[in-house]
């Protein structure tokens, strides 16, 4: 267990100064996620062209991991589709919770998460991001099939 | 709360080291420092043996069988009881019922005695730094009653505002349910005054005292309270067993809250008649060994003696307080004059779970989150603490090396 292995440069620099930070104009969704067990809480807007994330933004307070976690979401998912969103963050959760995962070239910064893996207890403070934006996107799918 | 007696005999920590064996382990590659002990304290050997005794030599059920090891059962289970009661000094064993923790004490008031006999216009008044034990039950009441929770506040030194409070007691206030000790903060509310100003009123109090028993000698008559509830697992105690005091004459009109086998006298299908005080609140085999070990618990504290323990952890208190004062970026959560032994705490650019991750690193454990204390994290401001909390096996190296770890975790940070 190597603390420098969770707290790389790049989650530490996204933790002073997060991307993507703050409410999104003229979003066309959002939704609230919150890690009752730590307090965890963060907001995820989301604006979409047809299928695909034009902008996303997100706000909260948490710990390191979650506000790295939520930032390199944010600048990983942004022109993405929802089809190439959902197998990215299937990626992420290997790489968080299988120790032995090598981080594909893919991923791109989102790989300075791997540390995380040695550290169970924490796999949940990165991944709130990732269901927060799941949830904006099905609500934004939501509101579409209500149309 | 006792006072810190001059007096106290020396208190040698590093000797009560040695009789926790859990302790004598490396965590992380480092030796173990625990101060998580206002989560769970740990258990002597002196608890791991009379529940390994009784588990090898003497379990059966309680209360059921001629046999002999049924009496053996009933006599260590009955024998815990009539050890609890002289804990607490309670008149009568009949005013100890044996639950799975304070919560489950509490919410056997909430459910007997104020759902039964609470209405619309009846208020129960808490106080703003309760845990969620001491919350919610009563929530659950009031949707169930249409009574009204009413909430004393307190201040930015984390203290339950006497006056404010005094001003919140009305002939409508029925109980006022307050922690002895707050969990979060470590504050030591005023009992004996609240209890003398809510009787005044004519209301009854229950007190939270998971976090002072282990703290504290507690004289339930003294205190004058009207039900008392703790927890075994914060008094060097197993988990799942806990302890509720009831004044006599409360208990004996109260209703059964869970029927089963050992709460009653006779059964048919038309009508039950109901068990004395205390089993009439025991419904099912209870947990035995979990009273055995309880019972040793309290042998054991007692050895050690609380008064010179409480002098012991007060000075590990200030001493941590201290050194934590005089570094750069931490905050004190909870500064009230009258402390237990928790010490709470945030850390500038640092979340107390990227804390706790570093600290656990060192091998030093500590409690990171909302504490169950949600609102008090809210009338701070903070999403969450880091919490150091201190036991009788704690030393000055643990706080030296709370200290240490507090400096990693800055390197880290920046």
């Amino acid at each position: 267990m190597d603390l420098k292995d969770l707290y790389r440069d790049v989650i530490l620099d996204h933790n002073r100064q997060p991307r993507n930070f703050g409410a999104l104009a003229n979003a066309d969704a959002h939704a609230d996620g919150h890690n009752p067990l730590c307090g965890d809480r963060l907001t995820v807007w989301v604006q979409l062209e047809g299928d695909r994330v034009t902008d996303v933004h997100f706000e909260g307070k948490g710990c390191a991991i979650s506000t790295a976690s939520a930032s390199l979401m944010t600048e990983a998912v942004k022109g993405k589709d929802r089809a190439a969103i959902q197998s990215l963050y299937e990626q992420v959760h290997t790489l968080l919770t299988q120790q032995s995962a090598a981080p594909d070239a893919s991923l791109g910064k989102l790989a300075a998460l791997a540390g995380v893996s040695e550290f169970p207890a924490r796999v949940k403070c990165a991944t709130l991001c990732w269901h927060t934006l799941n949830a904006a996107l099905e609500r934004s799918a939501d509101a579409v099939t209500t149309e | 709360m006792s006072a810190v007696s001059a007096a106290a005999r020396p208190f040698d920590a590093e000797r009560v080291r040695g009789d926790f064996p859990i302790l004598a382990q490396r965590v992380n590659g480092r030796p173990l420092v625990y101060l998580d002990s206002a989560a769970s304290s740990q258990r002597p050997l002196a608890v791991l043996r009379a529940v390994e005794r009784y588990e090898t030599h003497h379990h059966s059920n309680v209360h059921r069988g001629v046999h002999t090891l049924s009496q053996a059962a009933t006599e260590a289970f009955e024998g815990a009881r009539a050890r609890a009661r002289r804990f607490l000094n309670a008149r009568s064993t009949r005013e100890i019922v044996f639950v799975r923790g304070a919560t489950e004490g509490i919410n056997l008031v909430a459910q007997s005695l104020a759902r039964s006999r609470f209405g619309p216009g009846d208020e129960i008044l808490i106080s703003a730094l309760e845990h969620h034990a001491n919350i919610v039950p009563w929530q659950m009441v009031c949707a169930q009653t249409g009574c009204t929770l009413k909430v004393a506040p307190i201040d930015r030194r984390g203290e339950v505002d006497f006056e404010r409070l005094s001003a919140l007691l009305s002939a409508r206030t029925r109980l006022v349910a307050m922690a002895h000790v707050s969990n979060a903060l470590g504050t030591v509310l005023p009992i004996k005054r609240i209890v003398e100003a809510a009787h005044s009123c004519g209301a009854l109090v229950l007190v939270d005292g998971a976090q002072a028993v282990p703290h504290t000698v507690v004289d339930v008559r003294e205190l004058g309270c009207d039900f008392y509830a703790f927890s075994g697992h914060k008094l060097y105690g197993p988990t799942g067993i806990g302890v509720l005091y009831g004044r006599e004459e409360l208990l004996e009109e109260m209703p059964p809250w869970q029927g089963g086998g050992d709460m009653i006298r006779t059964v048919t299908f038309e009508k039950s008649t109901y068990n004395d005080l205390p089993w009439k609140f025991e419904a099912g085999t209870p947990n035995i060994s979990g009273a055995v070990g309880l019972a040793a618990a309290m042998d054991y504290l007692e050895g050690l003696g609380i008064e010179a323990l409480a002098a012991h952890e007060h000075r590990l208190l200030e001493l941590a307080t201290g050194e934590l004062e005089r570094m750069p970026g931490i905050e004190i959560i909870g500064t009230a004059a009258h402390k237990a032994a928790v010490l709470s705490f945030t850390m500038r650019g640092c979340h107390p779970h990227d804390l706790g991750t570093i600290l656990d690193s060192e091998g030093v454990a500590i409690r990171t989150g909302h504490h169950c204390a949600m609102p008090v994290m809210t009338f701070f401001d903070v999403p969450a603490t880091a919490r150091a909390s201190f036991g009788c096996y704690n030393t000055e190296a643990d706080v030296r090396a709370l200290v240490a770890a507090l400096g990693k975790a800055r390197e880290v940070f920046g």
